[in-house]
């Protein structure tokens, strides 16, 4: 399974602190256009998996293919300019800044030392912010500084600046930890209308919205999977109710 | 015209205006050449502070080593004038004429090769700047691409700057000793002891210092400065990003390194002299003091917080010798706890809104004159004013 048309593909994938396996010889693929989500018990292996895949954790063994090229030896801020990105589980943004200027920093260019020096906000780069201000109902707080924002809005914000970066890869940690329910759907309507064209990666607990935005599970348990497929066919599989959704 | 407004606050023109006016008119009109020349000699320590401004505010890097590239610099400079001063003729009486008169006490008597080269006053000027850059890069490359931050990263730097301080006390031939680079008199026979040369450093000093801080501010507004303050808070986030973190403060701490280098040289060109005392650990951290009183997020804050510090060092210390440390330390306490953002931050949370709330103040009560019974003047003054104070720009959006 070496030369595969999978926007990424995870092959024997183990990673060990101290011995412990955190991820245990993990294989996982996942489709372009696909919006996958990620369930489990706490401690599964799930943010340690896109840790994995990000980069921020280096691997103990096994293989990450992004668009078939091998990335397990490539540093972090090269993997994101291959089109990976990934939101943190807290709001990672900058509070000091105004929204534009999170969203402008975002924008790939001028990412060299010299390239930042000479960098300067286009029409199109400004247009853009735009459009993705909007996209993330921010439209009208541009000005604002990122830290007077509510939880809720902190979380699109980050959402907002991997899309500026146009990933084709998404990785999003708990994106509606801490959202109130009318922000929990439209952030659900957000997903929904930006893994067009892109893989996204999710994990998430909250069980509804996981079926309102879920094409495929993948449910993890002590660093392996335990069970992929729809929905309906997880929700009904032993195992899966037996580790983690309970009887 | 509001264009030309928002780009004087955009470069804070107006306060950067303000300090030059201070420093080429001001003083020089109201201090005698003796008095202007210490505060020549301080204004060399301001590139140290607007460096850390731009290392430690923006950057979020502290180094405890800054003397190191003061003192390279400075000693570059000092090499070529000390050559100078070293013609045969007025060394006719050494064993070996022609040679600094120290290399002379310690038995050495051939120019050593690291010297030669600073026979030459523009090899020099470029030494003053690219010497200092490169050991901040060879430094901070090896700390910054493993990942070395925080108080581990001033810690090496420290040792930096203790290690250097030994090389030099111990290579007494080839650099001065502990007694440093003394007598150094004329550059390119041009005398730099009268008052007159005295008063050109002094405007050398300061025109290069405001050329500096344009430069500098100039990287703050544009992306790089952004990026600074981004990784300050949320490094990941801007790893994330596509950005490689450790070229960024490579950068920022080659820049310190080169300003404070140029602070150095026009030192030993004012003060005549250069030796291991501005190198060390002890003068690095004053200098860190300079730009936390002054305000580490400021440009001209730090240059202030410099002269200040250093005229309350020279006051005191004239008057009270063995109290001065403990007086800096205090201050220095006292300004971390107290105004952490320096007296640029209280400048700008305290004074400024007062300023702008005592003058809407006074336009409203101007404009409810006419109406009779007309209200106390301070009566709106006292409720407009905290809420046009305490918002910052920008916050207004939120209540849309």
């Amino acid at each position: 399974m070496s030369n595969t048309d999978f926007a990424l593909a995870v092959e024997d994938l183990t990673v060990s602190f101290d011995g412990f396996k955190a991820i245990d010889a993990l294989t996982l693929y996942i489709d372009k256009n696909e919006l996958r989500v990620i369930i489990g018990p706490n401690g599964a292996g799930k943010t340690t998996l896109l840790d994995l895949i990000c980069g921020k954790t280096k691997a103990s063994a096994g293989s990450i293919k992004f668009k078939n090229e091998e990335i397990i030896q490539v540093p972090e801020h090269k993997r994101v300019r291959l089109g990976i990105g990934r939101k943190f589980q807290t709001p990672s943004i900058y509070e000091n800044l105004s929204v534009f200027q999170n969203l402008e920093v975002s924008y790939p260019s001028g990412r060299s030392v010299w390239g930042a020096l000479a960098f300067t906000a286009t029409d199109a780069i400004q247009a853009r912010v735009q459009t993705v201000a909007e996209d993330i109902g921010l439209g009208d707080k541009l000005e604002t500084e990122a830290g007077l924002l509510s939880h809720g809005q902190k979380q699109w914000l980050e959402i907002g600046m991997l899309l500026m970066q146009e990933p084709e890869l998404l990785m999003l940690d708990e994106p509606i930890a801490g959202m109130s329910a009318r922000e929990r759907d439209l952030t659900a309507e957000l997903l929904q209308r930006i893994c067009q064209n892109r893989a996204v990666i999710v994990i998430e607990h909250d069980m509804d919205f996981v079926k309102k935005i879920a094409h495929k599970v993948t449910v993890m348990h002590q660093g392996k999977i335990l069970a992929e497929g729809p929905m309906e066919q997880v929700q009904a599989d032993p195992k899966v109710i037996d580790v983690y959704l309970g009887h | 015209m509001n264009a030309l407004k928002a780009w004087i606050s955009r470069y804070q023109l107006a306060s950067l205006v303000l300090l030059t006016v201070l420093l080429a008119v001001v003083l020089p009109l109201t201090l005698d050449i003796f008095r202007l020349n210490l505060v020549g000699k301080y204004l060399t320590y301001a590139f140290v502070a607007i460096g850390l401004v731009m290392l430690w505010g923006y950057g979020g890097v502290l180094s405890l080593g800054q003397g190191v590239f003061f003192g390279l610099g400075g000693y570059a400079m000092a090499m070529f004038l000390k050559l100078e001063a070293s013609d045969p003729e007025t060394t006719k009486i050494q064993s070996t004429p022609g040679i600094p008169d120290f290399m002379d006490w310690n038995q050495i008597t051939e120019l050593p090769a690291f010297w030669v080269p600073f026979k030459s006053l523009p090899f020099t000027l470029a030494a003053v700047i690219v010497v200092p850059t490169l050991l901040a890069w060879i430094v901070s490359f090896a700390m910054f691409k493993r990942r070395v931050g925080g108080v581990y990263f001033a810690i090496i730097t420290q040792a930096v700057a203790l290690i250097l301080t030994v090389l030099i006390i111990g290579q007494q031939g080839y650099t001065g000793g502990v007694n440093g680079m003394t007598d150094l008199k004329t550059v390119l026979g041009w005398d730099t002891r009268t008052d007159t040369a005295k008063y050109i450093l002094y405007y050398v000093c300061v025109g290069m210092l405001v050329l500096s801080m344009v430069v500098c501010r100039w990287i703050q507004t544009s992306k790089l400065g952004t990026l600074l303050l981004a990784m300050r808070d949320k490094e990941d986030r801007v790893r994330f990003s596509g950005y490689d973190v450790a070229d960024f403060r490579i950068f920022v701490f080659c820049l310190a390194a080169a300003l404070s280098g140029i602070g150095g040289a026009l030192f030993t060109l004012q003060v005549g002299f250069m030796s291991p005392s501005f190198v060390g650990i002890v003068p690095s951290i004053e200098m860190v003091i300079y730009a936390a009183v002054g305000g580490r997020m400021s440009l001209v804050g730090a240059v202030y917080g410099t002269l200040l510090v250093n005229a309350g060092k020279t006051f005191f210390s004239e008057s009270f010798p063995d109290l001065w440390l403990f007086l800096m330390a205090g201050l220095f306490i006292g300004v971390v706890m107290a105004f952490p953002m320096g007296l640029a931050g209280v400048w700008e949370s305290k004074v400024v809104p007062w300023w702008r709330g005592r003058q809407s103040a006074l336009r409203e009560a101007s404009a409810a004159r006419p109406q009779p019974p007309s209200p106390p003047p301070h009566a709106p003054m006292k409720s407009t004013a905290p809420t046009d104070a305490k918002l910052p720009d920008g916050t207004s959006g939120q209540s849309v």
